[in-house]
């Protein structure tokens, strides 16, 4: 009768306490996690958004070979026009 | 059932409903966690789409500009020759000399020449036509180069006693046509001395 008595001390005092803060830990974990977790997907979200404009940069270097190819242009012409530097 | 075995069985419906508690918490957090993860893992792959191209669009950009770094710093270079390029780079664009030119390793150690002291400040706004055109515009250095409304007084005063008139009398323009006075023969060769046509008569007979 004793023991079991003590069994039931020893379930409540000290089973069910360790029971409750192991379970807490991992509640508490995970729920450090959800957070985390929502952040990092909003991250990526702002990120996406952020990228949107990437498309630009077709037009950017359709500008940039139309831009060069009117400097050489002009290049070719004042290549022409200009007579080289003559060393001393 | 004696006392014990009731305490007994109360603990462990209580030590049941704690684990049912908070297993039961953290599987809604999983849960929440599976979406969230569900919804990065979505915002990352359209990261990977949109940025796929940019490398090769980069790439592709920077080998065009490269190209014309290259045509540009070599035209500068073979037409003003590589001090006075380097002197000019200076006075327009001050302190970028002292980067040099990729192209030339050894135009970081010229001692450019002060050519924005030696010519005029017009020549340097000729120069900078090609980067700040309309030259009136706001520069992005400071205030405009020209006065838009006013550009001209200064070529005003190239004349400061007013525009000169034109001479008393001018010569009469050429008639011509098959009625023109003076008359030459089509037949000879373009660009040669040319002579009147036989039928022809000179301007001091008309």
């Amino acid at each position: 009768m004793i023991l079991e008595w003590i069994g039931d001390a020893v379930l409540i005092v000290v089973v069910l306490p360790i029971v409750v803060y192991l379970l807490r830990g991992v509640l508490g974990a995970a729920t450090g996690i959800v957070a985390s977790v929502e952040r990092i997907a909003a991250a990526a979200r702002a990120g996406s958004a952020d990228l949107d404009a990437a498309p630009l940069l077709l037009t950017t270097r359709e500008r940039v070979v139309q831009t060069i190819e009117a400097a050489a242009d002009y290049g070719g012409s004042l290549d022409v026009i200009l007579d080289d530097q003559r060393e001393p | 059932m004696g006392a014990a075995g009731v305490v007994l069985i109360i603990a462990v419906v209580l030590i049941v409903a704690a684990v049912v508690a908070y297993l039961l918490s953290v599987i809604v957090a999983l849960r929440r966690i599976t979406a969230g993860l569900d919804d990065a893992i979505a915002g990352v792959v359209e990261i990977i789409d949109k940025s796929a191209p940019v490398n090769e669009i980069v790439t592709d950009i920077n080998r065009t500009l490269d190209a014309g770094v290259d045509l540009l710093e070599g035209l500068l270079v073979s037409k003003a020759g590589l001090s006075d390029a380097m002197g000019l780079i200076e006075g327009l664009y001050p302190g970028a000399a002292a980067q040099g030119l990729r192209n030339f390793p050894d135009s970081a150690e010229i001692r450019a020449p002060r050519i924005s002291e030696v010519y005029t400040r017009g020549t340097l706004t000729l120069a900078r036509l090609g980067r700040e055109a309309p030259v009136a515009a706001a520069s992005p250095n400071g205030p405009a180069l020209r006065n838009a409304a006013y550009g001209s007084s200064a070529a005003r005063t190239l004349y400061p006693e007013g525009r000169p008139g034109h001479a008393p009398s001018l010569p009469r323009s050429p008639v011509i046509g098959t009625d023109s006075p003076v008359r030459y023969d089509p037949a000879e060769k373009v660009g040669g001395p040319r002579r009147r046509a036989a039928t022809g008569t000179t301007t001091e007979e008309s």
